[in-house]
């Protein structure tokens, strides 16, 4: 190799280093201004926030325990609506994904519109779901349940379509070729294939849900979470520390039982 | 055209061509008669249109013009006859094509799909057709393996739960498309040899493609030579000289297009 060429080599290199030195600074900056807006360069607020939430602290502090018979029903009701609103979630969500994969959809146009309409369910929080059901069929269970059900169509159907739109397309050639109709090919062809991932996915949003649940409580759909809004209202901090390591202890529970799940499928 | 066993066609192409949307001219329009019972072997370089030319002939690529007749349904036309024709028309593929999480007998058993409606086939099979599903794979000698993932068998075995696939359809024509191409030459022989014996024994028609020039003088009756879209030679395998195979493979040797079969697509 020529000097000439090893000297342009270097060269190159060089604006490419500072090409990248360019662009982490200008994420860097993006970053700070970011941090700015929001207020996290105002020592005062920080100053006078610190000392408070020592305060806040101290009250949570022992925790107390001493309605745990209260919680028992409710804890039911979260796990409750966190199964139901899975289940609920699969069976809306797997014709949609259906639909929404270009390999087994009825019409590409019609993909195009499914995967909008997943777009749009994901996009609309589920807590904001929890208000208009909460709304529309009073406090409860079931608001929560149907909340959770609807945010998660538009998560769990998109997992489902991208696992179907991979699937080996060969096997499915064959299922053509030995005179299998549309819905055969699907059902012998394409489920079997992606079972193990529809599975994966759907126990990942039962464990979601769990947590998503407890949340949704807190505008009224039910569940532990009412208990938590309960105790705050009441300022009762040493209440709500208690009844926050009651759910974190589920949530371990419900996590490592969904891993378990999860690793048998494997 | 040559007809080497005489008698009915099983299966004729009628001036069938297949044009690919992009605008490649893959089949010119072509006319063959498939005689019953025959093992006629396809025989040309990647990319010379057999794999066209044998997934025209159940559809799998569909003809820009001209038709596929046989014996039992006539012209195949609309959905139904498509359909039809394919369920008596075991296929056989170069990559197998197998779900490799699903055990053997469960691939086999997806042979039997164009047997039923939509809504049958969400219901358990029945233990004939099972029966049936089992026998096709104690004829590849893999009986002992059914209950064992495709995934886990090796890619001869693999190719024999193909074979017993297709058998399973009770079928009476085959089609293979280069089916032994992904595997080693002592294999290739064994496998084909099995696909070869099982036609004979049954009475099959069989449509192989092959790149090999021994492996199809050893097993076909007739050998159809493929090369650009077309029809290059068409004969007995006594009857391929070394001219014919010049023409088949357009000059270079054909030892040299063994290199990259894997990787062979439709053109």
């Amino acid at each position: 190799m020529s000097a000439t060429t090893q000297h342009g080599i270097l060269a190159a290199e060089r604006a490419d280093g500072r090409r990248q030195a360019l662009l982490v600074a200008g994420v860097l900056a993006i970053c700070v201004v970011a941090l700015a807006i929001t207020g996290f360069f105002d020592a005062q607020r920080f100053a006078e926030g610190i000392p408070a939430l020592a305060q806040l602290g101290s009250e949570m502090i022992p925790p107390d325990f001493s309605r745990w018979q209260h919680w028992l029903r409710p804890l039911l009701d979260t796990l409750a609506m966190s199964i139901a609103g899975t289940i609920l979630a699969v069976i809306l969500s797997l014709p949609l994904a259906l639909l929404a994969a270009p390999n087994t959809t009825v019409h590409p146009a019609l993909g195009h519109i499914t995967r909008l309409l997943l777009s749009f369910l994901r996009s609309v929080p589920e807590l904001i779901l929890g208000i208009i059901f909460v709304a529309a069929v009073g406090f409860g269970a079931l608001p929560g349940v149907l909340a959770l059900a609807l945010h998660s169509v538009g998560m769990v159907g998109k997992f489902y379509a991208e696992a179907i739109e991979h699937v080996d397309p060969r096997p499915l050639e064959a299922a053509r070729a030995a005179g299998a109709t549309r819905v055969q090919v699907i059902t012998k062809a394409v489920l079997p294939q992606v079972l193990p991932q529809l599975a994966d996915i759907t126990i990942y949003r039962w464990e979601y849900h769990f947590r998503a649940s407890t949340v949704l409580g807190i505008v009224g759909a039910g569940g532990i979470g009412f208990e938590l809004i309960a105790a705050l209202r009441l300022i009762a901090y040493d209440q709500v520390a208690a009844i926050l390591l009651t759910i974190l202890a589920c949530v371990v529970l419900v996590d490592s039982l969904g891993a378990a799940l999860r690793r048998r499928l494997k | 055209m040559n007809d080497q066993t005489g008698g009915k066609p099983a299966l004729r192409l009628i001036k069938g061509g297949v044009v690919y949307p992009n605008g490649t001219r893959a089949l010119h329009p072509t006319s063959l008669d498939f005689a019953e019972g025959a093992f006629t072997v396809l025989l040309g370089p990647s990319g010379a249109g057999k794999s066209t030319l044998l997934r025209s002939l159940n559809g799998l690529v569909p003809l820009s013009e001209g038709h596929v007749e046989t014996a039992r349904l006539g012209p195949v036309r609309g959905t139904r006859g498509w359909r039809e024709h394919r369920r008596a028309t075991g296929m056989v593929f170069q990559q197998h094509q197998l779900i490799g999480r699903l055990t053997a007998f469960a691939n086999v058993l997806t042979g039997r799909l164009g047997h039923h409606s939509t809504l049958r086939s969400l219901l358990p099979l029945s233990p004939d057709e099972k029966h049936l599903a089992l026998d096709a794979l104690d004829r590849v000698g893999l009986l002992d393996f059914a209950l064992r993932r495709a995934d886990q068998l090796s890619g001869g075995q693999q190719q024999r739960v193909g074979i017993a696939r297709a058998l399973a359809q009770a079928p009476n024509l085959i089609l293979a498309d280069e089916p032994v191409a992904s595997l080693d030459p002592a294999t290739s022989e064994r496998v084909l040899a099995l696909l070869h014996d099982i036609c004979r024994q049954d009475g099959l028609s069989a449509i192989v493609s092959l790149h090999q020039v021994e492996l199809a003088r050893q097993f076909a009756d007739r050998i159809i030579g493929i090369g650009g879209g077309r029809v290059v030679f068409d004969g007995p395998p006594g009857a391929l000289d070394e001219a014919a195979i010049r023409r088949i493979y357009g000059g270079t040797a054909p030892t040299q297009v063994h290199a990259t079969p894997i990787l062979e697509t439709t053109p």
